[in-house]
């Protein structure tokens, strides 16, 4: 069973892991790049002044050093959390920053008559981004956030760093214990590919499913 | 119809930045009226009908519907008066030149938006009211498609439809055919002729002066921000008080009778 120099049950915990951050990461930093996009488009200045300080820290600096200063460096302020909150913690942050950009370019994308219609009939703000503002920016910025979740795959190898047994970090114990670390680490590599395949697929399986209902 | 009025706007005042596009503007319309606006661009007709329905906010001056006043020059925000504003929006509903229908809805999925969100009916309800309007605007055979799928006049008609679900106090219409081609106009007339003819209270901004001297009960001219002379359809083409009526209707016709020269030459 050694298949590739890595032990098939380690192999597909890492596969598990790996995945499992993306999508927990993904789905919480798409919640919250929301709220970060519509503060950006508010009319109280505090709000969006905060907003743009967020996405610019969180863009501007390394994935490895944010996820370094949550692992290693909270505890020295007295916030100790294990290792796979905070993977999932930083790439949140992380990917929120870019999804709120990608939420705020679908919603500026979206025709001003669209407001103005949802406003004319006296919908609620609240009733109006749900029911007229975002289903149409949605459509408009699947390609791009679809892109940020296949990314983001690849960005939780980063989480090998602090300890987190995810894909590379089982590529890697299991390449340093064989020295056989060309097929460790093409074993995870196309464990990744696997994944984003998947990902790739189902996207363009959405895109089509939206793009029909406009027809 | 009654003589209860369905909207009084008192004292209306806008301007953009150093532009002053309302200067005191009066307008209230008599419930089952029909108000036709007219006059040149950038006179402030469509800035006009947006402060009614207080889509642009006034700089001063009052808006009343149904017995409920906003008074624009008092700076107050805060939740009463959001609720306030918000209360007028719905009882005067927009029929934009762009139509503006909703692309990710179907047709009758438009019409029913308003009342189900705004309205609270039960859906049952809304779904009968909207296919109820969408027979009446003559496209019950389009209720699931999409905007996309349909032709201007289509979309203008289901954008009429809308705002009639919102069962609103006056509708107010912002040149309606101004976006379509001209063998395409006459279906959206029709329907708005129907209305005129069922009572529904109704603004109007156009160009089309057959269908305003036809359903108009009043014809207002605005110029540069003023509301400049005000007479039934009759007087207002035949003998208008105002010299800058006169030489706007002539150049009016002569734009309007330039394609029939064409075709006949
Ligand atoms: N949001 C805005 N910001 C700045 N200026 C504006 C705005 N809206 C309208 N204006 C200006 O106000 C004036 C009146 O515009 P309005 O659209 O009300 O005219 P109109 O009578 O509807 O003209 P048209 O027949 O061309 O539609 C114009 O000079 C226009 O440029
Ligand atoms: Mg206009």
């Amino acid at each position: 069973m050694d298949f590739l120099a890595l032990p098939l049950p380690a192999l597909l915990q890492g596969l598990a892991v790996t995945f499992f951050l993306g999508l927990a990461s993904f789905v919480l930093g798409s919640g919250l790049g929301a709220v970060v996009a519509l503060a950006r488009i508010s009319a109280v200045l505090p709000l969006r002044l905060a907003a743009v300080a967020y996405v610019s820290v969180f863009r501007g600096t390394p994935l490895l050093i944010q996820i370094m200063l949550v692992y290693f460096g909270l505890p020295q302020l007295g916030v100790r959390i294990p290792p796979i909150p905070s993977a999932i913690l930083t790439f949140t942050l992380y990917s929120g920053a870019y999804l709120s950009e990608n939420f705020r370019g679908g919603i500026l994308a979206v025709d001003k008559g669209q407001w103005e219609a949802a406003n004319s009939m006296g919908l609620t703000y609240r009733r109006m981004l749900g029911r007229i503002i975002f289903p149409q920016a949605i459509r408009t910025a699947l390609p791009a956030i679809g892109n940020r979740f296949i990314a983001l795959m690849k960005d939780t190898s980063l989480a090998s760093a602090i300890t987190v047994v995810e894909l590379t970090r089982v590529a890697e114990s299991a390449g340093s214990s064989s020295f056989r670390y060309v097929e460790a680490f093409v074993a995870a590599a196309a464990g990744y590919w696997l994944i984003n395949t998947a990902l790739s697929l189902g996207q363009a399986a959405l895109e089509r499913r939206m793009g029909r209902a406009y027809a | 119809m009654t003589d209860r009025n369905a909207i009084d706007a008192h004292g209306l005042h806008k301007r953009f930045g150093d532009l002053q596009v309302l200067k005191s503007v009066d307008l209230s319309v008599r419930s089952g009226e029909v108000v036709v606006i007219m006059g040149p661009s950038g006179s402030g007709k469509t800035t006009l009908l947006r402060c009614l329905n207080l889509l642009e906010r006034p700089d001063a001056g009052t808006v009343t519907v149904r017995g409920r006043t906003v008074d624009c020059s008092a700076r107050g925000s805060g939740r009463g008066r959001a609720r306030l504003i918000r209360d007028i929006r719905i009882r005067t509903a927009m029929v934009f030149q762009q139509y503006n229908l909703f692309p990710h809805m179907t047709v009758l999925q438009n019409v029913v938006e308003g009342p189900l969100s705004v309205r609270r009916l039960p859906r049952p309800y809304a779904v009968e009211v909207g296919e109820r309007l969408l027979e009446r605007v003559g496209l019950a055979d389009k209720r699931d498609e999409y905007p996309s799928r349909l032709s201007g006049g289509q979309k203008q008609r289901v954008a009429i439809a809308r705002a009639l679900a919102m069962d609103p106090e006056v509708v107010l219409l912002d040149e309606p055919t101004s976006s379509l081609d001209p063998e395409l106009r006459g279906e959206v007339l029709q329907v708005l002729r129907d209305l005129a003819a069922r009572g529904t209270t109704m603004v109007i901004v156009t160009h089309e002066i057959a269908f305003a001297r036809e359903v108009a009960d009043r014809v207002l001219f605005m110029d540069s921000g003023y509301i400049l002379e005000e007479q039934p359809p009759r007087t207002f083409f035949t003998d208008p008080a105002s010299t800058r009526v006169r030489s706007f209707l002539r150049l009016m016709t002569g734009v309007e009778s330039q394609p029939e020269l064409g075709a006949a030459g």
